[in-house]
């Protein structure tokens, strides 16, 4: 049952048209035609992005100068040049062979809609911020019909049209309108579909190594380049060209490729994202976007708990931020603070280990009695106990009950952790770079999201982890395989809460006080239980990379994208709908998952309403 | 696909023959005002494979879940090796009962070997410090346990599958596979639930074949099946329950000419009912089916009948092959 069958098709003819099924571009437009029209438009747009665009450098990043691109044009220029690149490769440029294993038409499709839509952004808010297009320099122009004259071509390129439904002579016009559209959503889709890629072949392990360590600097280049964004307009045209374009790499199978050599090599990839990530706070100044950072990490070591009890286990946890709360109203209390009724100053690992006892304990607590409940009922009861964890803290303030938690005000001034003669809240000098406050706490919150990460990866890939997915595959079936499922999903739950509650520990030095506030079902500012949630989905479940990944684009977004206001959660809500739609399996789909012909099992069949 | 029954030794569960694995006294089990199963008796001894018909609604599948631990009978119990089964279905399993499902219920996003490791749960212990630490003995169980799971998808004929994600087998390999799972917790007694529903014939003689060499690892069976020349095919005795109560138990033969048997299946003929002589010819049939496969009844037969299955089963491969790259699913979708 070999599916993996990519018969080596040379990329300058992508699909015989064996079947019958036309195989032609979007438009008439001849397909050599279209292939030269994408590789001039790329090439001229590469030019365009190093005249002016605009006059003023009103416009933020000054498109001003002839010469050399800033700000959006490098962005542009970038898109560019993959499209260049991507197009001369369907042209079966021997040196560029590697960069399309699955066949490059879709992939220049992809990269042109990048570069296209990155530019006409710009243009537009050029235009639409400084009033009127009149603001446009000639540069402006030019990439405009440039960028569009390189998609035009690109969509030109063949494709395999599906096999039309034919028409129920019997329907309505409504109907037939209804099936035209499904009809026209079949053929855009395989405009864009790619064959799966050719199995990678075996590399020597060094240059495998390399490979990895390429695609590890590029992702924290990007990641740095996202997080060090100035203002809106960039940031948008980062997330465009981003998404679009790890789309293009994703159509040329590069990714699966990428992701086939990691896959042998998990141990240096593991590690080697941890160097890559513990090199981010030398990559910046100033501890501005070390803030940020730590506030990601913090945000991605949670959900990455969380993972634990949605992704493997299946048990759909609407509270979860309660356990974070714990973990860092526990730690805040021996750690110092003077609003703490005990005074009391532990060692930072003795609060630590108080941190996860007491989100363990929490755990435990609301696990025995929730975990006999199953679906639907599970969620909303942790709803319940994540909100009365919440209004309990807030009325723990000496008036409403006993004074423990300093109520609404929260345990405030936090001393800073200072290990072993390391003051977290001083500025160091290391190797030539400032390490401020919030990267100090970086390089601490990575320590535990490397411990978080262990567990996750050890746990899931032995014995429990399958018997959690097997409880999250099929309860009764687990059962009668000799599972006990109680015992099994309280400890899912039990070393989730944990994990969350070392998180905490961190987070209650890093943002100085505790409130009851921080840990809200869901709210603007992650983390909150919906957005946990959120980041797991979103990321993909099962997962380590997804819920990093997620967290990382659910923090910087709103964080990033200041101009949405009050809109924030709407955007969001619409663009999760979105990616449900259209990417059910999240950004990095599990393993299981993408194991074996998942697109074509996912890609629904062909069920017009012929078949209905 | 082999099933040289011959060369398996045996399994760990399995029990000194002639022992009484299975013994349900006076099951009784009422939801409510309704008794599905009333005091249904039934020993299973090792080295037996038991069948369990009976019309649609008859009780069987309740019975089933009394034996599993699903439900505690309301009356009567029901002794694995002496000891009376615990009321949870997952200590049922460690005590030594394994089942299969009436509808595969395998776990679908997890490969064919993870699905087989899975029923290996209670006979390992590693919990969730071994796993993080991951000592040398963890290493240890966790080896012994794939080599284990690989020998037994071996046995049904699915090594060369294991990396597959089980809901992409095709349907005769996905019920294969939940046998195999089933054996992965080394039980002393078997209990297949329709394992041959939705099976064409190669597969359900495949079926056979595996079952005897289950038979032949010295593990019980017990099997609840509506194709009866499957069941007569295949069982040392058979019982028969209508409307929740054992109407006869016996050897093939024997259940075959009951007369009540018979009824309870095609319903009493009466005078002047529309379809009536139908129903006789069908009966009649049935008749005579059964002295055929009573005269053919005695060992030597039953051995030679299995041998012609088997190499039937051989040489139907092929065409097995075939129709398991067919159903592969998302082939339709490729073109």
């Amino acid at each position: 049952m070999t599916t993996q069958t990519t018969a080596p098709e040379t990329p300058e003819t992508p699909s015989a048209p064996s079947t019958g099924a036309s195989s032609s571009g979007l438009f008439g437009i001849p397909a050599a035609a279209g292939r030269a029209l994408a590789a001039g438009g790329s090439v001229l747009t590469i030019v365009a992005t190093f005249l002016a665009w605009t006059w003023t450098s009103e416009f933020p990043g000054d498109l001003t100068v002839y010469g050399y691109p800033g700000g959006l044009q490098v962005l542009v220029l970038i898109g560019a040049v993959l499209t260049t690149l991507l197009t001369l490769a369907t042209y079966d440029v021997k040196a560029l062979g590697w960069l399309v294993p699955a066949g490059g038409d879709a992939a220049v499709k992809f990269a042109a809609l990048a570069t296209f839509a990155t530019a006409w952004y710009t243009v537009i808010s050029i235009s639409v911020e400084l009033g009127g297009v009149v603001n446009l320099e000639p540069g402006g122009y030019v990439v405009a019909v440039t960028s569009l004259a390189a998609l035009v071509g690109a969509l030109a390129l063949p494709f395999e049209r599906p096999e039309p439904d034919p028409i129920d002579p019997d329907s309505t016009a409504w109907e037939n309108f209804r099936h035209s559209l499904g009809q026209g959503w079949n053929t855009t889709k395989a405009a864009f579909a790619a064959e799966s890629p050719r199995p990678v072949g075996k590399l020597p392990s060094y240059a495998e190594i390399l490979i990895i360590v390429a695609a590890l600097a590029l992702g924290l280049t990007v990641f740095t380049y996202g997080i060090g964004t100035e203002y809106d307009e960039l940031f948008v045209g980062f997330l465009i060209l981003a998404g679009l374009g790890f789309a293009a790499l994703n159509k040329a199978g590069l990714i699966a490729h990428v992701s086939q050599i990691t896959a042998r090599h998990q141990n240096i990839t593991v590690f080697g994202a941890f160097i890559a990530a513990a090199l981010f706070p030398f990559t910046q100044t100033d501890d501005q976007y070390a803030t940020l950072g730590v506030y990601i990490l913090i945000f991605a070591t949670v959900a990455l708990g969380l993972n634990i009890v949605v992704g493997l286990a299946g048990l759909l946890d609407l509270g979860y931020v309660a356990f974070l709360g714990v973990g860092a109203y526990a730690a805040s209390l021996v750690s110092g603070s003077p609003n703490s009724p005990f005074h009391v100053h532990f060692p930072f690992w003795a609060a630590v280990i108080i941190g996860a006892l007491a989100s363990l304990v929490f755990g435990v607590l609301i696990g025995a009695p929730t975990l006999r409940l199953r679906g639907d009922y599970l969620a909303i009861v942790t709803l319940g106990f994540g909100e009365i964890f919440r209004i309990t803290a807030n009325n723990l303030d000496g008036t409403s009950g006993p004074d423990l938690t300093n109520g609404s005000n929260g345990v405030a001034s936090i001393p800073n952790l200072d290990i072993l003669g390391f003051d977290f809240g001083a500025v160091h000098d290391i190797a030539g770079f400032s390490i401020g406050r919030f990267a100090n706490y970086f390089f601490l919150m990575l320590i535990i999201t490397a411990v978080v990460v262990l567990v996750f990866r050890r746990s899931g890939n032995s014995r429990i982890g399958r018997a959690w997915v097997a409880i999250r595959e099929d309860e009764t079936a687990a059962l009668a395989m000799g599972i006990n499922g109680f015992r099994v999903k309280l400890i899912a739950f039990a070393v989730g809460a944990s994990l969350a509650g070392l998180a905490g520990t961190v987070q209650a030095h890093v943002t100085y006080t505790v409130t009851p506030e921080q840990y809200l079902f869901a709210g603007p500012i992650p983390p909150n239980s919906a957005f946990l949630l959120a980041a797991v989905v979103l990321g993909g479940m099962g997962t380590i990379a997804g819920p990093l990944i997620g967290a990382a684009l659910l923090f910087l977004i709103p964080n990033k994208l200041q101009f949405l206001g009050d809109y924030q959660l709407f955007a969001f809500g619409v663009a999760l709908i979105l990616l449900m739609r259209f990417r059910p399996e999240g950004l990095i789909p599990n393993r299981r998952r993408q194991l074996e012909f998942h697109e074509e099992a996912e890609a629904p069949a062909v069920l017009g309403k012929t078949g209905a | 696909m082999s099933t040289e029954t011959t060369t398996k030794d045996t399994a760990p569960g399995a029990s000194v023959p002639g022992q009484t694995v299975l013994d349900a006294r006076g099951v009784t089990m009422r939801f409510g005002g309704l008794t599905a199963v009333r005091g249904v008796d039934l020993t299973v001894n090792s080295g037996e494979i038991v069948g369990l018909i009976g019309p649609n609604g008859a009780g069987k599948t309740t019975f089933f879940n009394c034996l599993t631990g699903l439900y505690v009978p309301t009356e009567g119990e029901v002794r694995y090796k002496g000891n009376v089964l615990p009321p949870k279905s997952f200590k049922v399993t460690a005590a030594g009962i394994a089942r299969t499902f009436q509808n595969i219920r395998l776990f679908a996003n997890m490969t064919v070997l993870e699905n087989v490791l899975v029923g290996r749960h209670t006979r390992t212990k590693e919990g969730f410090w071994s796993a993080v630490l991951r000592g040398p003995g963890f290493h240890k169980a966790e080896a012994a346990s794939r080599k284990r799971a690989m020998e037994l998808l071996e046995f049904v004929g699915l090594d060369s599958k294991a990396e597959h994600l089980a809901r992409n087998l095709p349907y005769g390999e996905q019920r294969k596979l939940e046998i195999a799972r089933a054996l992965a917790s080394e039980p002393g007694l078997l209990l297949l639930d329709e394992p041959t529903a939705g099976m064409n014939p190669q597969e359900t003689r495949a079926t056979e074949e595996l079952v005897f060499a289950i038979r032949d690892m010295g593990i019980a069976v017990l099997v609840i099946e509506h194709d009866m020349r499957f069941i007569f095919n295949l069982c040392d005795r058979v019982a028969v329950l209508v409307q929740g109560e054992k109407l006869i138990e016996g050897d093939s033969a024997t259940v075959q000419g009951d007369e009540r048997v018979v009824a309870a299946y095609l319903g009493e003929p009466f005078e002047g009912a529309p379809g009536d002589e139908e129903a006789a010819e069908v009966a009649q049939a049935e008749a005579s089916a059964a002295d055929a496969e009573a005269t053919a009844s005695d060992a030597d037969a039953t051995t030679a009948d299995a041998g012609t299955a088997a190499a039937e089963a051989e040489a139907g491969a092929p065409a097995d092959a075939d129709t398991t790259t067919d159903a592969a699913p998302g082939k339709e979708n490729d073109r």
